[in-house]
């Protein structure tokens, strides 16, 4: 059963709920930010801005504790139940999931940093377009929690083995690389790190998603087997 | 498992007013069942067509079944006083009879269905009774005492403790602890999750957190409706109904 669209009789509560859904698109505001700059501080070979998206992650980790916070006091507050309860323990899940995206994006800048200290490898094709992806996967999955919509939650499920199949295609690529030319390993692994980070990334939207079905229709569809070992 | 307790079609009404209205549940036995809702929503109304308390009132009246163990409890020649006995209760605020002793309390029910006790066997049922209501220990050596010298959170035991000496089968409680402190409450809770071994509880509770924790079903009922029944679990964390889940999140206008 979705949220109702009756109002609580606590005004209260109401409104920290309101509160509670408001830190939490925001801090998913800024993290999706954190994914575009740290691959436009790659492509662009731009070390300083890489330096200003990892200066900007105590940002997110304060979003995280005080969305944290927000869940923890309406608990014990208002012992929530039914719908209600599903969003706060959703919440409280969300936040760590951003958080762990926002470390992501600080882990793209870092391997952006040290290849701009030797020469560029080859041009970014195929990971501009895996960021562009995974990046779509978290907004989309944000957008399904505010909007209770599970349709589009499961269409960035779905969206999740096309990053997957990138991830695959890069590592292939990169492995050519590194076998004609082995001068080339500690540039491709990096490039394969961030590769990786981005695949986490999608692999964090699509714990969401699916954490939206769960609150609206109050079942988990977590682990269930679709082929690939999550 | 068969069910203990079971309403068919059970309406009840006072005078013209219909206080309940084609109530079908099935309570099982040795487990908690909790009846919520708002005020005026029919909740003790149902609990007293269950021991036949309803039809007391003026201007009662019962329509539908009530099966205790698949023996229909409104059958012609069925004798309440009876059931009441198979059945007992307990009130929202402690009722110890006031001229009477602890023991005095615990006995009475016993005395007044007549039944004829040694000295050895009403020490007995009075002993059991109050260990059973998790009391002896505080009263053993007050026992003479007034029923009314006792805090109000041991009164209410003393009150499930009189309810059990006459060794009932199903015992009702309606919202037993609304008068008590959160410690108190708490022990009544405790008391509770104990005595369901030995006895087929049902609780009617205006506190949906005591429902969420000591229950094991929960009906929910509405404007004389059964609105919803089921699992405990289930009806606090992803309930089928949209008017159980207005009731329990706090939207009820």
């Amino acid at each position: 059963m979705e949220s109702s669209q009756l109002q609580h009789t606590n005004r209260q509560y109401e409104e920290e709920l309101r509160g509670l859904r408001a830190a939490l698109l925001k801090m998913g505001g800024l993290v999706e930010r954190q994914i575009a700059e740290a691959i436009e501080a790659l492509v662009a070979r731009d070390s300083e801005h890489a330096r200003q998206v990892i200066g900007r992650d105590v940002e997110v980790n304060r979003m995280d504790i005080e969305g944290d916070e927000c869940c923890i006091r309406l608990l014990a507050r208002y012992q929530p139940a039914a719908s209600d309860l599903r969003f706060i323990t959703t919440g409280l899940k969300i936040t760590t999931d951003l958080e762990r995206i926002g470390d992501n994006a600080v882990n793209i800048c870092e391997r952006a940093i040290e290849l701009n200290e030797e020469p560029q490898l080859k041009p970014y094709i195929d990971i501009p377009r895996m960021a562009q992806l995974a990046r779509s996967m978290v907004r989309d999955s944000l957008d399904a929690f505010m909007r209770y919509d599970t349709d589009l939650a499961e269409q960035v499920i779905a969206r999740d083995d096309e990053v997957d199949q990138l991830n695959r295609l890069i590592y292939g690529e990169l492995l050519t690389y590194m076998a004609q030319n082995p001068s080339t390993v500690p540039r491709a692994t990096k490039i394969l790190f961030v590769s990786k980070y981005l695949e986490r990334i999608a692999d964090h939207a699509t714990n969401i998603a699916e954490m939206v079905v769960f609150l609206v229709k109050g079942r988990t569809i977590k682990h269930l087997d679709r082929g690939h070992g999550r | 498992m068969a069910d203990k307790l079971e309403t068919r079609h059970l309406s009840a009404y006072f005078s013209r007013t219909r206080a309940l209205h084609d109530v079908s549940l099935g309570v099982p036995a040795n487990r908690i069942t909790a009846i919520i809702g708002p005020s005026g929503c029919g909740k003790s109304t149902l609990v007293r067509c269950l021991n036949r308390m309803h039809e007391v009132a003026p201007g009662a009246q019962v329509e539908g079944e009530v099966y205790l163990d698949n023996e229909n409890i409104y059958a012609p020649g069925v004798d309440p006083v009876a059931i009441r006995r198979r059945i007992g209760m307990v009130f929202q605020k402690p009722t110890p009879f006031p001229t009477m002793s602890v023991e005095e309390n615990v006995a009475a029910g016993l005395m007044l269905n007549g039944v004829r006790l040694t000295r050895a066997e009403r020490d007995g049922v009075v002993e059991r009774s109050l260990r059973q209501a998790a009391l002896w220990d505080e009263v053993k050596d007050r026992l003479d005492r007034s029923g009314m010298s006792l805090s109000g959170g041991q009164q209410q035991r003393l009150c499930v403790a009189r309810a059990l000496a006459v060794e009932p089968e199903v015992l009702l409680m309606d919202e037993p602890c609304s008068a008590l402190d959160p410690i108190s409450t708490a022990r009544i809770e405790e008391l509770l999750l104990e005595l369901k071994k030995d006895y087929t509880i049902i609780l009617v509770t205006h506190n949906m957190q005591q429902a969420a924790r000591t229950a094991d079903l929960t009906a929910f009922l509405y404007a004389g409706d059964l609105v919803e029944f089921g699992e405990t679990r289930q009806i606090f964390t992803n309930p089928n109904r949209r008017e159980t889940e207005d009731y329990i999140t706090g939207r009820f206008g």
